[in-house]
């Protein structure tokens, strides 16, 4: 085969495999320490997307600003869902959690679709990233490029807070065991509480970033968030370096079958997930 | 006395009959509208609440209540996938007394709503689908299909395209009947005018990401990449060959079915100078402006896509062979349909053939720059009428049984 294609796709895919890793890294925080299902995630990228659109077109402000605004607007919106309806349900099943954050999911989608349409909105690219770099065997927009390192640093970032540092240690003994922590004199309940918001941020970046590259519109959400659910189990759920490096490769699994048989490219991941998760049920990279 | 409540009851079946000429042969006593498409997905700014208003819009002007027709519309999201569009049309017509179905984008759904229909001798009348097969091999007495197909899109966006010296052709298509049926239409015209294929990629319906596929269509060298998709998978496919410089190295886009709400959706950056056939834009004539000025004004300032347009146009003829012919009987309608010239404000006089084809004149656009736009929806400029005599495939081509 040609190789110089292959190259193409295999960039390609480390480039859908940064939104995939991004995204997942988001609901593995989610899961791994409040253990909520965080269906609403595809809204929540969703809704980063149009917040940035909103911010250029109603306030002038940019795509730096809209990285900058974009995740703390949306973050705080999580932060209202968690203290006014997620932390009613932590005593309950998982289902419960779930079924809630799928219930405002389709809230949220079906507000944003019936007040925009499904066609979604254009939102332009900065002028600096724009234009291509010729790589000899493809164009890499410089858009992408920036795509790439920007999600490997803040996937790299947020393993390192959550398995390095002293909050991160506080964050994961408080899951273990939130009454002998809270004894210690940490606050549980806020530190739950923003650990939500902060994941639903990280949704919110994604959405940051995809705008320029899809449409903002109601659906991009729902159609990404099914296979980065499929990414999650893979990875472990709850696992964060295996939700970054599931992430990451499942792009380029992904990118590869759109060069050899593309009609498969759809269903690749969920064929990878019934095997992994019939061999290794507990993922790639999980522990329990 | 059983004599005198027998002679009673006649009379008054009589005076019943007697006094609603129209409504005796109308089933239930309304002649029930059903509009079936996308409301939620990525095709449903082509068609979606606008073709429930367009519907409406058509009862409205064809005054039917004061014609004595008590007519009904409804409507259901089919999702784009077949068994749902099957179950509904069969629910419909089988409990709820639907007497035709409208609009029905997404190929696939059409094809399996038109073997509903014909299996129980109701109407529909296709708007949003574009396969060729409707009206070729998989024709129906019961079906006439209004707006446009995919014969009449390769006949004009890739006719004009290959005319101005694209030869080579490599296919970005939709993997169902609809992206299948414009490819291999498309494919007969290059190969017709001395053009050549030189490859093509299948992709699945609802794609977020095409970079893997305009990278394919970069390496293959062909001159032209077909996009043989429609509604957002348009959309996106434009967006990012925009961003990976698909045009700055040499390579140029055929967007062979593109609809107004998708430049809308583009915008005329990225959009400018495409090339496409419609069968209606609203800015025509002083009919079609003034009409579609109404339509915006009920859809939230939306234009109406050729589509919207199409279902207006056909439920306004279906009413008016329901009024003819009194009766809502669904081989007899079509047949009216068929017989009856059409003519309406948007598209103009035209007829309706044997095989179910409505025949009226299509459109080859430029899409503006946007210097050129005065605003938002001023998005086209006409290169070419194609007549319509020219403009659809010829009856002896497609195959259909009901042509002897």
């Amino acid at each position: 085969m040609n190789t110089q294609a292959l190259f193409g796709q295999l960039l390609i895919g480390l480039i859908n495999g940064s939104f995939y890793a991004l995204l997942s890294l988001g609901l593995a925080v989610i899961f791994g320490l409040l253990n909520i299902i965080n269906f609403t995630h595809g809204a929540q990228y969703m809704i980063g997307a149009f917040v940035a659109y909103f911010l250029l077109n109603k306030a002038g402000l940019g795509y730096w600003w809209a990285l900058v605004i974009t995740p703390f607007a949306v973050g705080a919106l999580g932060v209202i869902i968690e203290r006014t309806m997620l932390s009613r349900l932590y005593k309950l099943d998982h289902l419960y959690g779930l079924l809630l954050t799928f219930g405002l999911a389709l809230i949220f989608e079906g507000a944003f679709h019936h007040e925009f349409g499904s066609a979604g909105l254009p939102y332009s690219m900065p002028e600096s990233l724009q234009g291509v770099q010729n790589l000899g065997f493809m164009y890499l927009p410089n858009y992408r490029a920036w795509v790439i390192v920007a999600s490997l640093a803040i996937c790299i970032t947020t393993w390192f807070v959550i398995e390095r540092t002293k909050l991160g240690a506080y964050l994961r003994a408080a899951t273990e065991n939130p009454s002998l922590v809270q004894a210690f004199g940490v606050n549980v309940p806020r530190m739950i509480t923003l650990t939500y918001g902060a994941g639903v941020g990280l949704a919110a970046l994604a959405g940051v970033f995809a705008a320029p590259i899809y449409q903002v519109s109601p659906l991009m959400g729902s159609s990404l968030i099914i296979v980065v659910f499929a990414v999650v189990v893979i990875g472990g759920m709850g696992s964060i370096m295996g939700s970054i490096l599931t992430g990451f490769g499942l792009g380029i699994i992904e990118g590869l079958t759109k060069y050899f048989y593309p009609q498969a490219s759809s269903t690749v991941i969920f064929v990878i997930m019934a095997i992994v998760l019939m061999i290794r049920p507990q993922g790639l990279f999980g522990q329990r | 006395m059983t004599f005198k409540l027998k002679t009673l009851a006649a009379a008054a079946a009589l005076a019943l009959s007697a006094a609603g000429p129209v409504q005796a042969q109308i089933s239930g006593n309304v002649v029930k509208i059903g509009v079936l498409n996308d409301q939620t997905a990525l095709y449903a700014d082509l068609g979606g609440q606008g073709s429930v208003i367009a519907a409406k819009m058509a009862v409205e002007d064809f005054k039917a209540k004061e014609k004595g027709l008590n007519v009904e519309v409804i409507f259901a999201d089919h999702q784009n996938k077949p068994d749902v569009g099957t179950q509904i049309a069969n629910k419909w017509i089988d409990s709820d007394g639907v007497d035709v179905i409208v609009d029905v984008p997404t190929s696939s759904v059409a094809l399996a709503v038109n073997e509903v229909v014909r299996g129980k001798h109701k109407v529909f009348i296709n708007s949003g689908a574009a396969s060729s097969d409707l009206t070729g091999s998989k024709c129906s007495p019961n079906t006439v299909h209004w707006t446009y197909d995919t014969w009449m899109l390769a006949n004009g966006t890739g006719k004009a395209i290959v005319q101005t010296g694209g030869k080579t052709w490599f296919f970005i298509t939709a993997d169902y009947a609809f992206g299948h049926a414009l490819e291999r239409d498309t494919t007969e015209v290059v190969k017709k005018m001395g053009g050549s294929v030189l490859g093509g990629v299948k992709v699945p319906l609802q794609t977020q990401d095409f970079s893997s596929f305009l990278l394919q269509a970069q390496s293959s060298k062909a001159q032209i990449i077909g996009l043989a998709n429609a509604g957002g998978d348009t959309i996106n496919s434009i967006k990012q060959a925009a961003e990976f410089g698909i045009t700055k190295g040499g390579q140029n886009l055929a967007g062979l079915l593109v609809f107004l709400s998708d430049i809308h959706g583009i915008g005329l950056d990225k959009a400018q100078g495409l090339i496409l056939t419609e069968t209606f834009y609203w800015d025509l004539n002083d009919q079609t402006r003034a009409w579609s000025k109404r339509f915006a004004a009920a859809n939230g300032g939306k234009y109406p896509t050729m589509v919207q347009a199409g279902v207006y146009a056909g439920v306004l003829h279906y009413l008016k062979a329901v009024a003819a012919i009194k009766s809502d009987d669904g081989d007899k309608v079509v047949a009216e349909m068929k017989k009856l010239p059409t003519d309406d404000p948007l598209f103009g006089k035209g007829t309706i053939r044997e095989d179910g084809r409505k025949i009226h004149n299509a459109y080859l656009f430029e899409v503006k720059k946007p210097s050129e736009s005065k605003g938002p929806y001023d998005y086209y400029k006409l290169r070419a009428t194609i007549p319509a005599a020219e403009a659809f495939r010829p009856l002896k081509d497609g195959g259909c049984s009901l042509v002897k």
